[in-house]
């Protein structure tokens, strides 16, 4: 039972992204809260792969005495993560700059005083 | 806004509840299942690819298409970002 | 945003080789050792993001054109899919592996089970790690450049 730890982890850190994300009013406070969900979902696919008692796929100085596929730890989930997290950066990078631009525009980061298109 | 705050926080908590009780209907830990790719992958990359590193060969060799789509969307981030900061003048 | 002061600076100065170096040797060694093109490119970016903040956005601004940095960013690309169509060329597949086996540059096999880490092995590997780290090192060197720069100035010329 104690072995659950990294899923509920996971459900943890969705749902921290997800209060911060439909709860509060300042546009940093969301931005943050995006990134948060999309570390969670990393961590849960990494978890996926996880072999009990394995060490990593690569063959430079191997521990003695391994025998290879069946103590080794799945190499497909960890390069699915890899491209994950550079999508989650250029994500980051482009609501980044839309809210500098809006900020100066409007004078303010308050969700609910943006509501009318200023002219 | 109190029945509004009530209603979001009983829908948190019901949500809540069936991500935990989904967590017991997943493989059990460390045991995966299909793991049939896996194990020819790490079989077969030292006389296939020629490299030590399992996770690169994934990466660049065996997957590379999707590494190819990675570098198009890190190449339309940094256009578009240049695109928003245009005007900018001294 | 505006420069620190000399301490600062004197310690920037001294870190920044080392952090330069150590992720070139990342990039380099990717087919060895744990990392590859994008961790090596990220670590080289962020020892670019120290120098940015010790020294002020406005000077480093007026010393880097950011269309060059672009330019540089664009070689790498080419690079990666240069790569990729060759193996088209010589052995028929898309992303083909064309120097595994063979006597050209990277080709020797290593054997298999736990072996020590020689240079010469990997195929096509360490040239499309190469073209994604410069790749990785200029786009990112150039996003926070920019963003810098735009959250320094008073107002925009609209």
């Amino acid at each position: 039972m104690i072995e659950y730890i990294p899923y509920v982890a996971v459900i943890c850190m969705i749902f921290i992204g997800l209060y911060a994300a439909i709860f509060r009013r300042n546009l940093i406070k969301m931005v943050i809260g995006i990134t948060i969900i999309e570390s969670g979902v990393n961590l849960f696919l990494i978890t996926l792969g996880y072999r009990e008692g394995g060490v990593a796929p690569i063959y430079t100085s191997l521990p003695p005495g391994t025998t290879y596929p069946e103590q080794m730890v799945l190499p497909v989930p960890q390069a699915l993560t890899l491209t994950s997290i550079v999508i989650g950066v250029a994500v980051l990078a482009l609501m980044l700059s839309l809210v500098m631009h809006i900020y100066r525009k409007y004078g303010t980061l308050d969700v609910q005083k943006i509501r009318r298109l200023k002219e | 806004m109190d029945k509004r705050t009530i209603a979001a926080v009983l829908a948190f908590t019901i949500v809540a509840v069936f991500f935990f009780f989904s967590i017991f209907l997943l493989h059990p830990w460390g045991a995966p299942g299909n793991v049939q790719m896996d194990n020819h992958i790490i079989v077969n990359t030292q006389n296939e690819t020629g490299t030590n590193n399992g996770v690169t060969s994934v990466v660049f060799d065996y997957r590379g298409f999707d590494t190819l789509g990675e570098a198009t969307i890190l190449f339309s981030a940094v256009a578009g970002v240049m695109m928003i900061f245009r005007r900018i003048k001294e | 945003m505006t420069e620190m002061t000399k301490i600062v600076k004197t310690i920037a100065n001294i870190l920044f080789p080392f952090t330069v170096i150590f992720g070139l040797y990342v990039i380099a060694h990717g087919h060895l050792t744990p990392g590859g093109g994008f961790q090596g490119g990220a670590i080289v970016a962020s020892g670019c993001a120290l120098l940015l903040v010790a020294y002020g956005s406005r000077w480093v601004f007026s010393r880097i054109k950011e269309k060059r940095l672009a330019t540089f960013e664009s070689i790498g690309a080419i690079g990666f899919i240069t790569v990729a169509l060759l193996g088209i060329v010589f052995s028929m597949v898309f992303f083909g592996n064309f120097l595994a086996g063979s006597h050209l540059l990277f080709g020797t096999v290593p054997e298999t089970g736990s072996t020590l880490a020689d240079l010469n092995t990997g195929g096509v590997l360490p040239l499309m790690n190469f073209a994604v780290g410069v790749k990785v090192i200029a786009g990112l060197f150039v996003i926070v450049v920019v963003m810098a720069y735009a959250s320094s100035t008073k107002e925009w010329s609209q």
